[in-house]
C-alpha cells in the first residue's frame, strides 16, 4: 500500500500465502458475524425503543434456536480449526531435503551458521526457492525467531533444539525480530533475512568460509576424543555413529527413541539419560565444556555420517536420503509432550 | 411499587429468633444454627479443595520429573530415611484417630477426654515435626540440601556402577524440601489451630449441639494427614523393592 | 417501617450508621468492604493507567527516546501485573459482587464476613508489597514471569513482585470461597437456583475458577521465588530443569484467570440488558449453563498460549480444538443478549450504553480469539500486537465496560445519589471511541509483525502507533469523567429513590443506600428473576427518574 504506511505484510514465502488465505477467511467470517450482531443490536434497539403503552414482550427462550446457534458456530469453528491445523502441521514439518542453518540465540543477537560453514550475525542469506530448515537453540533465555514476511515463528529455548523451516519466494530483505521478551535489548534483537536469486546466492556463498559445519564437527569429534570410543568398527566402547542419525535407537531401559538433533545433543550433555542398550555407562558428560556452536558442529557431523559420501553440503540438489524412510523427522523432535 | 413480591415479604424468622437469642454462638447474619454449621463445613471443604490445587502444582512437577529422571530420582529417594518417614506416617495416622476421638468426646459431653485427645493430637503433631527435623538435619549433613553446597554421588538402584546425575538428584531434593516443607508449614498452622481449639474446649465452649470449630479443624487436620499419605510413598519409596 | 433519621434528616443506612476510621477498617459489613475495595482498586487502576500512558507516549516514535530500555521493560511488566492482579481480577467481584451477592439472594451478609475483611487486608498487603517493589526498582520480567529469564537473568525485584502477587492471590481465593458458600447456603426461602439473577450465576462460575485456579499460580510463584533465591534447577535447563514446565503451570491459572475477569462483567451486562429492555433474559437456562461451561472448559485450554513455545504438534492440536469449544458458550451468550433486545422496550440510559459498548467490543475481541485459537494464524500473530489488541478488547472493552456499566447501574443503590446522566452518556461514548481508536490499529500492527514488548520499532509502524496513542488519550479522558462525576454526585447528586430504574432483583427492594443488614425481614421469594412483566404492569405509574 503506502510506502511508509503498510497495512499488510510482505508475502515472501510459500507459507505466507496459506496463512493469508486462512486469515482472510477468518476476516470474512468475523466480519459477517460482527455485521450480523451489530445490525441486530442497532436495529432492535431502534425498532424497540421505549414507547408509552407498548410493553416489552416476555419471551422465555427457544431451545431449537439455542441449539442452532450453538451448533452452527461449532461447525464453522471446526472448519477453521481443521484448516488451521493443516497449515500449522505443514509449517512444523520441514521437508526432507532442506538446507540446514544452525541458529544460536543469545542476549541480544542472532548467531547463524550455515551447514556449508558461513557464519552470520543478525543476518541470514538464503536463496529463493530453497527449503531452509533452522535448527535453533539459545545460550541463555527463551527467544523467538520471527520473520513476519514468511509468517514464520518459533520460540528458541535453552537446553534443546527447536526447528522451523521456510521456503522464500521473493528476493528482498525482510525483518527478523526476536519476539519472546528476553531482557533489556529485546527490541534491539532484530536483523534481516536477505533472500537472493540463486546465482547471487552462490556468489555470496563462495565469499570465504571456514568449511562445512560438519567438517568443523569432525575436527571437534577428534579433538575431544569422541573418536576413541565411537569407532566405525564394532570394537568401540561407544556405539558406532555411522548411519545412526534419524533412525530408531533402542535404549537400555527398554524405550525406543529417534536419534534426532535433540537426542544427539542430550547424549553429549547428559550421557546417562538415554543410554543405548548394550553399552556401559562410561561416557563422560560435556556439559559446561562445550559451546552451543561446537554442539551444533558435532550434531552436523553426526548427521553427515548418515548421508552418502560427498553429500555433506547441500549446494547440489542431492538425491533424497532413503535410509530415513521409516523414521520420523517431522515436527522438530522434542523431549517433552 | 405494587407487585406480588411486596405482599410476599413476611417475617418467618420468629421461630429462629428464639434460638438465636438462646445461643450466643449463632452469628447474626445466619438465620439458623444449621445454616451456620453447614456454611462452615462447606467453607472448609472448599478451602481444602484450594489446598489440593496448591499442592497439586508441586505433585505435577514431581510426577513429570520422576517420569523423565526415574533412575536419578530412585537413587535420591533411596538416600532418604524411609524408617523415619514411616514413623511419621504412623504418627499422623494416630493423630487423626485422636482428632476423631476428640470430636466424639465433644458429642458425648466428655470434657476430660476431649481435652486429652486434643492435647495428644498436638503431641503427635510435635512428634511429627521433631522427626522431620531430624530428617532435615541428616540431609543437611549429607550435603543433600539444594544449593551451592549440594553434592550427590550415589548409585542408581539396580544399576551397579552407574551413578545418578547429581543435577537431576538436586531437582528431587528441591521438590522434596519444598513439598515436605510446605506440608510441615501446614502442620505448624494445624498446631496453632488445635491450640486455639484446646483453649476453647478448656473454656467449655463446646457442647453436643455446638462443636463446629472442632469439626472443621478436624477436617483440616485430616487433610494434612492425607497429603502426607501421598507424599510418603512418592518421595520415600521409589524403587525400594530392589 | 420507619428507619431512624441521620443528622441531615437522611435515613439511617450502612454509610452513616457508624462514623470513624475504625468503623471502616474493622467493618464486617459486606457493603463497606466493597467500598474499601473500590477505593483500593481505583488507586491501582490509576497506577496501571499511568504506566500505560508512559508506554503509549514512548511508542509515539520509532526510536526509544522517552525512557531507557530497562525502564520500558519495567513499565509494561508492572502495567500488566497491576492491571491484572490488582485491578481486573478483584474489580467486579470485590466491589459489585461483595455489595450485591448477599442482597440479590436475600441475605444479610456473606457467609464469612470476617474472612471478607481479611481478604481485603490481604489485597492491601499484597498491594503495599507491590508498591514497595515498584518504588524500589521495579520488576522487568513481563507479567508472565517466563523462566529462565525471571529466575536466573533478571536483575530486578522478581521475588518481591512474586510474593506480592502470591499474597493478593489469597485475597482472590477467599472472595471466591465466600461467594460459593454464600450462594449455596444463604439464599432466602424460595430463592431457588433457577430464580437466581444471572449476575449470581456469573459470580458463582467465577468463584469456582478463583478457588481452583489461583492456588496453582500461587505455588508456581513459590517455585520461581525458590529457584531464584536458592538456584534449585526446577526450571533451569542447565541444571536439568524444564522452562516449559513453568509455562504450563503459569498458564494453567492465567488462562482461567481471564475468565475470572470476564464472567462477572457478563453477569453485569445481563442484568443491565434485562432492566433496560424491560424483559427477562432470552434463554435464562442457556446463559446460566454457559457461565458454568466457560468456567469448566476454561481450565482445559491453557496451552493455546504455547503453540510456538516448543510443545508437540499433537498437544497443539488438542488445545486448539478445545479452545474452539470454549468459544461456543461465549458466542451463545452474545446471541442471547441480542435476542433479549428483540421486542423489548429499550432505553438508552448510561448503563445500557455501556452494555451496548460491551456487546460490540466483546464480540470483536471474542472473534479475534478465534484467530488466535487457529494454529495456522497463531504461528504468525503470537507474541505480536495482535494478541495485545485481542486481550485489551476483552479485558478493557469487555470487562472494564461491564464494570463501569455496573457502577452506573448500581450507583444509586450504593451511594444513595444519582450520577449526572448527560455526562455519563458522554463518557460512555468517549470511552467507546477512544477505545477503538487505541486498540483497533494494534490488530493491523500485529499482523504486520510488530512484536510485543518492543520500545523501539521499524519506522513503517509509526503511523498506526500514533493513532493508537491518540486513542489512548481520548480513552483516558473517558475514564476520568466518571471518577469526577461519581465523586461530585456523592456531595451534590440528587438523592436516589430506592429503585430508580424500577429494576427487578431483591437488592432494589432495599433502601438506597441500604441499611446495614439489608433487609428488615427476610424476604420469601415466589417470583422469577426478571419479573419485568409484573413490575411494568399497568396499574402502577412509572417512577420518575431524575436526570
Amino acid at each position: 500500500m503506502f510506502d511508509n504506511f503498510p497495512l499488510w505484510p510482505d508475502r515472501a514465502s510459500t507459507a505466507a500465502g496459506n496463512v493469508d488465505a486462512l486469515f482472510i477467511f477468518l476476516l470474512i467470517v468475523s466480519g459477517l458475524m460482527t455485521a450480523l450482531i451489530f445490525t441486530a443490536v442497532v436495529y432492535f434497539s431502534a425498532r424497540y425503543r421505549r414507547r408509552r403503552g407498548v410493553p416489552a414482550e416476555q419471551i422465555e427462550g427457544s431451545t431449537p434456536l439455542e441449539l442452532t446457534w450453538s451448533f452452527i458456530p461449532l461447525v464453522v469453528f471446526m472448519v477453521i480449526f481443521a484448516w488451521g491445523a493443516v497449515v500449522y502441521f505443514k509449517s512444523r514439518t520441514p521437508p526432507r531435503d532442506s538446507t540446514e542453518v544452525y541458529v544460536v540465540a543469545k542476549q541480544w543477537m542472532w548467531k547463524l551458521e550455515h551447514a556449508e560453514g558461513q557464519r552470520e550475525i543478525n543476518e541470514l542469506h538464503v536463496p529463493v526457492g530453497r527449503d531452509v530448515k533452522l535448527i535453533m537453540t539459545s545460550q541463555d533465555v527463551i527467544h523467538s525467531f520471527f520473520v513476519p514476511a514468511f509468517r514464520m515463528k518459533q520460540d528458541v529455548l535453552p537446553g534443546r533444539y527447536t526447528v522451523a523451516w521456510f521456503r522464500a519466494t521473493k528476493p528482498g530483505t525482510y525483518h527478523l525480530f526476536c519476539t519472546q521478551y528476553c531482557g533489556t535489548q529485546h527490541s534491539g534483537m532484530i536483523g534481516s533475512i536477505i533472500v537472493m536469486e540463486p546465482a547471487q546466492y552462490e556468489a555470496w556463498m563462495s565469499g570465504g568460509t571456514t568449511g562445512p559445519l560438519s567438517a568443523t564437527g569432525e575436527k571437534i569429534f577428534a579433538e575431544l576424543g569422541c573418536v576413541t570410543c565411537h569407532r566405525t568398527d564394532s570394537q568401540g566402547r561407544g556405539p558406532n555413529l555411522q548411519g545412526v542419525f534419524g533412525r530408531p535407537v533402542q535404549l537400555e531401559d527398554g524405550r525406543t527413541v529417534t536419534a534426532d538433533e535433540n537426542y544427539i545433543r542430550e547424549c553429549i550433555l547428559d550421557p546417562g539419560a538415554k543410554r543405548v542398550k548394550g553399552f556401559q555407562p562410561i561416557m563422560p558428560t560435556f556439559q559446561g565444556l562445550i559451546s552451543e556452536e561446537q554442539l551444533n558442529a558435532l550434531v552436523a557431523y553426526v548427521k553427515s555420517l548418515s548421508q552418502p559420501v560427498g553429500a555433506g553440503t547441500k549446494t547440489a540438489t542431492a538425491a533424497p536420503q532413503d535410509q530415513d524412510k521409516d523414521t520420523i523427522q517431522a515436527a522438530g523432535s522434542q523431549v517433552n509432550p | 411499587m405494587h407487585d406480588s413480591s411486596t405482599a410476599a415479604v413476611q417475617s418467618n424468622a420468629s421461630g429462629e429468633a428464639h434460638a438465636a437469642a438462646d445461643n450466643p454462638a449463632l452469628l447474626h447474619h445466619f438465620a439458623t444454627e444449621e445454616q451456620q454449621r453447614d456454611s462452615a463445613s462447606l467453607g472448609m471443604w472448599i478451602f481444602l479443595a484450594t489446598e489440593v490445587m496448591f499442592f497439586g502444582g508441586l505433585f505435577c512437577a514431581y510426577l513429570i520429573y520422576r517420569g523423565w529422571y526415574f533412575g536419578d530420582f530412585a537413587a535420591a529417594s533411596t538416600s532418604i530415611n524411609a524408617a523415619l518417614g514411616g514413623a511419621n506416617t504412623a504418627v499422623l495416622i494416630c493423630s487423626s484417630l485422636t482428632v476423631v476421638l476428640a470430636i466424639w468426646a465433644a458429642q458425648t459431653s466428655q470434657r476430660g477426654l476431649l481435652l486429652a485427645m486434643l492435647a495428644l493430637t498436638m503431641l503427635f503433631g510435635c512428634a511429627f515435626l521433631g522427626i522431620k527435623g531430624i530428617e532435615y538435619k541428616d540431609k543437611f549433613d549429607e550435603h543433600h540440601v539444594p544449593g551451592v553446597s549440594f553434592s550427590f554421588h550415589e548409585e542408581i538402584p539396580g544399576h551397579p556402577g552407574q551413578y545418578a546425575n547429581p543435577q537431576h538428584a538436586q531437582i528431587f531434593f528441591a521438590l522434596y524440601f519444598i513439598m515436605t516443607g510446605l506440608h510441615a508449614l501446614h502442620m505448624i498452622i494445624g498446631l496453632g489451630i488445635f491450640a486455639w481449639l484446646f483453649w476453647m474446649a478448656w473454656k467449655g465452649r463446646f457442647t453436643p449441639e455446638y462443636h463446629t470449630p472442632l469439626e472443621i479443624g478436624g477436617l483440616y487436620w485430616h487433610f494434612v494427614d492425607i497429603v502426607w499419605i501421598y507424599l510418603f510413598p512418592l518421595l520415600y519409596l521409589i524403587d525400594r523393592h530392589r | 417501617m420507619a428507619t431512624p433519621s441521620g443528622p441531615q434528616g437522611e435515613r439511617e443506612n450502612y454509610l452513616n450508621k457508624h462514623y470513624g476510621v475504625g468503623s471502616w477498617l474493622l467493618t464486617t459489613d459486606h457493603k463497606r468492604i466493597s467500598l474499601l475495595y473500590l477505593l483500593s482498586i481505583t488507586f491501582f487502576f490509576f497506577i496501571g493507567g499511568f504506566f500505560a500512558l508512559l508506554i503509549r507516549l514512548e511508542l509515539l516514535t520509532p526510536a526509544g527516546d522517552l525512557v531507557q530500555a530497562d525502564t520500558y521493560n519495567k513499565l509494561f511488566t508492572m502495567h500488566g501485573q497491576v492491571m491484572v492482579f490488582f485491578f481486573l481480577i478483584p474489580s467486579i467481584p470485590a466491589v459489585l459482587g461483595n455489595f450485591l451477592v448477599p442482597m440479590m439472594i436475600g441475605a444479610k451478609d456473606l457467609a464469612f464476613p470476617r474472612i471478607n475483611l481479611l481478604s481485603w487486608y490481604l489485597y492491601v498487603i499484597g498491594g503495599v508489597m507491590m508498591l514497595h517493589c515498584m518504588l524500589t526498582g521495579g520488576v522487568d520480567t513481563g507479567w508472565t514471569f517466563y523462566v529462565p529469564f525471571s529466575t536466573a537473568f533478571s536483575n530486578t525485584k522478581v521475588i518481591e513482585a512474586g510474593l506480592a502477587i502470591f499474597v493478593a492471590g489469597f485475597s482472590s481465593i477467599l472472595t471466591g470461597l465466600n461467594f460459593i458458600v454464600t450462594i449455596h447456603r444463604m439464599r432466602a426461602p424460595g430463592m431457588t437456583w433457577s430464580r437466581l439473577p444471572l449476575f449470581i450465576w456469573a459470580h458463582y462460575a467465577t468463584s469456582i475458577i478463583q478457588v481452583l485456579g489461583t492456588p496453582v499460580i500461587a505455588i508456581t510463584l513459590v517455585l520461581v521465588v525458590a529457584e531464584r533465591a536458592l538456584h534449585l534447577g526446577i526450571f533451569d535447563p542447565k541444571l536439568g530443569g524444564d522452562p516449559l514446565l513453568f509455562q504450563h503451570l503459569f498458564w494453567f491459572y492465567s488462562h482461567p484467570a481471564v475468565y475470572i475477569m470476564i464472567l462477572p462483567s457478563m453477569g453485569v451486562v445481563t442484568e443491565i440488558i434485562a432492566c433496560f429492555s424491560r424483559k427477562r433474559i432470552f434463554g435464562y437456562g442457556f446463559v446460566a449453563f454457559s457461565s458454568i461451561a466457560i468456567a469448566v472448559f476454561g481450565f482445559l485450554v491453557w496451552a493455546h498460549h504455547m503453540f510456538v513455545a516448543g510443545i508437540s504438534v499433537y498437544a497443539a492440536l488438542v488445545f486448539s480444538i478445545l479452545s474452539y469449544a470454549v468459544a461456543v458458550p461465549s458466542a451463545v451468550k452474545v446471541f442471547n443478549w441480542t435476542a433479549t433486545l428483540y421486542k423489548g422496550s429499550i432505553r438508552y440510559d448510561a448503563p445500557m450504553l455501556y452494555a451496548f459498548g460491551f456487546l460490540g467490543l466483546f464480540t470483536i475481541g471474542g472473534l479475534t480469539g478465534l484467530f488466535l485459537a487457529c494454529l495456522g494464524i497463531d504461528m504468525h500473530v503470537h507474541d505480536t500486537y495482535f494478541v495485545i489488541a485481542h486481550f485489551h478488547y476483552i479485558m478493557v472493552g469487555g470487562a472494564l465496560m461491564g464494570y463501569l456499566g455496573g457502577m452506573h447501574f448500581w450507583w444509586p443503590k450504593i451511594s444513595g445519589k444519582l450520577y449526572p446522566e448527560g455526562w455519563a452518556r458522554l463518557a460512555a461514548l468517549i470511552v467507546f471511541i477512544g477505545f477503538n481508536l487505541t486498540f483497533f490499529p494494534q490488530f493491523i500492527l500485529g499482523y504486520l509483525g510488530m512484536p510485543r514488548r518492543y520500545y523501539q520499532y521499524p519506522p513503517e509502524f509509526q503511523v498506526l502507533n500514533v493513532l493508537s496513542t491518540a486513542g489512548a488519550t481520548v480513552l483516558g479522558i473517558g475514564y476520568l469523567l466518571p471518577m469526577i462525576y461519581f465523586l461530585w454526585s456523592m456531595r451534590y447528586g440528587k438523592p436516589a429513590p430506592d429503585n430508580p430504574w424500577n429494576a427487578a432483583g431483591l437488592e432494589w427492594k432495599t433502601q438506597s443506600p441500604p441499611t446495614t443488614f439489608n433487609f428488615e425481614e427476610e424476604p420469601v421469594v415466589t417470583w422469577e428473576a426478571y419479573n419485568y412483566e409484573e413490575l411494568d404492569a399497568p396499574q402502577k405509574q412509572e417512577v420518575p427518574v431524575a436526570r
